[in-house]
């Protein structure tokens, strides 16, 4: 059952990211984006991770790809007309991306351990939100500041960024 | 069960087609929309090495979690100020065709 729901999410991330590499419409690349973050979601959850996969769909899904969709409206890209394709470029990057999906196999099928299969947690019956906050807010207290400045300072330079005219 | 070997080939493929895109695509947005199917990538293979090594406890290490929360923080605040650079390019140059934009060319 476990096994079944992992090849169905994964295979749908998989279809719906190779949509946004292939599809010509930009709006359509977004959209397809959209649904692989939604499976990747459901991955997550195959793995337990209720809070990430909450967070994956709120910030992701939703703020992110709205961002993306509006950015590509306000710009009113239109679907790219077919320039000559480069065959030196699709070469040099199959190349470089088989060989690191080979390396990576290579990998993983050397890692130790990399065959076990899911142990079971003590407590399932844990409060995934509550663990997390417990590690972010003791262990984590420090980084989860910087963040909150790094945040401002990204909101600070994106309306510098956008007034009309740069200094 | 899918064991971890599952998770992290899944996780490499996502990151792969991300930098297929990030290579082989001259859309601007399109490559932006690759960097983020790679960063989600490595957020699924840290969730996955979260849960399958158990603290000594008996329960996943959520520090891995945490990093994920964080990464998942950064990549927002990249997209806003990557956006606003490609809509801050666009009404420079008109285009957002990488071939187009050769200006730091040397």
């Amino acid at each position: 059952m476990q096994l079944a729901l992992f090849w169905i999410f994964s295979l749908l991330m998989l279809l719906f990211a190779a949509g946004v590499v292939l599809l010509r419409n930009p709006v359509s690349s977004a959209m397809s984006l959209v649904m692989s973050f939604v499976a990747l979601a459901a991955v997550f959850v195959t793995l337990d991770a209720y809070f990430i996969a909450v967070v994956q769909v709120l910030v992701y899904a939703g703020a992110v790809m709205v961002l993306f969709l509006f950015i590509i409206m306000l710009l009113d890209l239109r679907e790219e007309k077919s320039r000559r394709v480069r065959l030196s470029a699709w070469v040099g990057g199959g190349l470089v991306v088989g060989g690191f999906v080979s390396a990576l196999v290579q990998v993983v099928s050397s890692l130790p351990g990399a065959d076990s299969t899911k142990p079971a947690v003590s407590n399932p019956e844990a409060n995934d939100v509550a663990l997390v906050g417990f590690a972010l807010f003791r262990d984590f207290n420090f980084p989860f500041q910087i963040i909150g400045v790094l945040l401002l300072v990204a909101t600070v330079g994106v309306v510098l960024l956008s007034r009309k005219e740069l200094k | 069960m899918p064991t971890l070997a599952h998770y992290l080939i899944v996780s490499g493929l996502l990151f792969s087609i991300g930098l297929a895109g990030v290579l082989l695509r001259r859309n601007i947005l399109i490559i932006f929309m690759g960097l983020e199917l790679m960063l989600n990538a490595a957020n699924l293979s840290l969730v996955a090495f979260s849960r399958f090594n158990l603290l000594s406890d008996g329960m996943p290490n959520y520090n891995g979690q945490v990093l994920v929360f964080f990464i998942i923080t950064v990549a927002a605040a990249e997209v806003a100020v990557g956006l606003a650079i490609i809509v801050a390019l666009f009404r420079a140059k008109q285009t957002t065709h990488v071939e187009d934009l050769t200006t730091l060319k040397f």
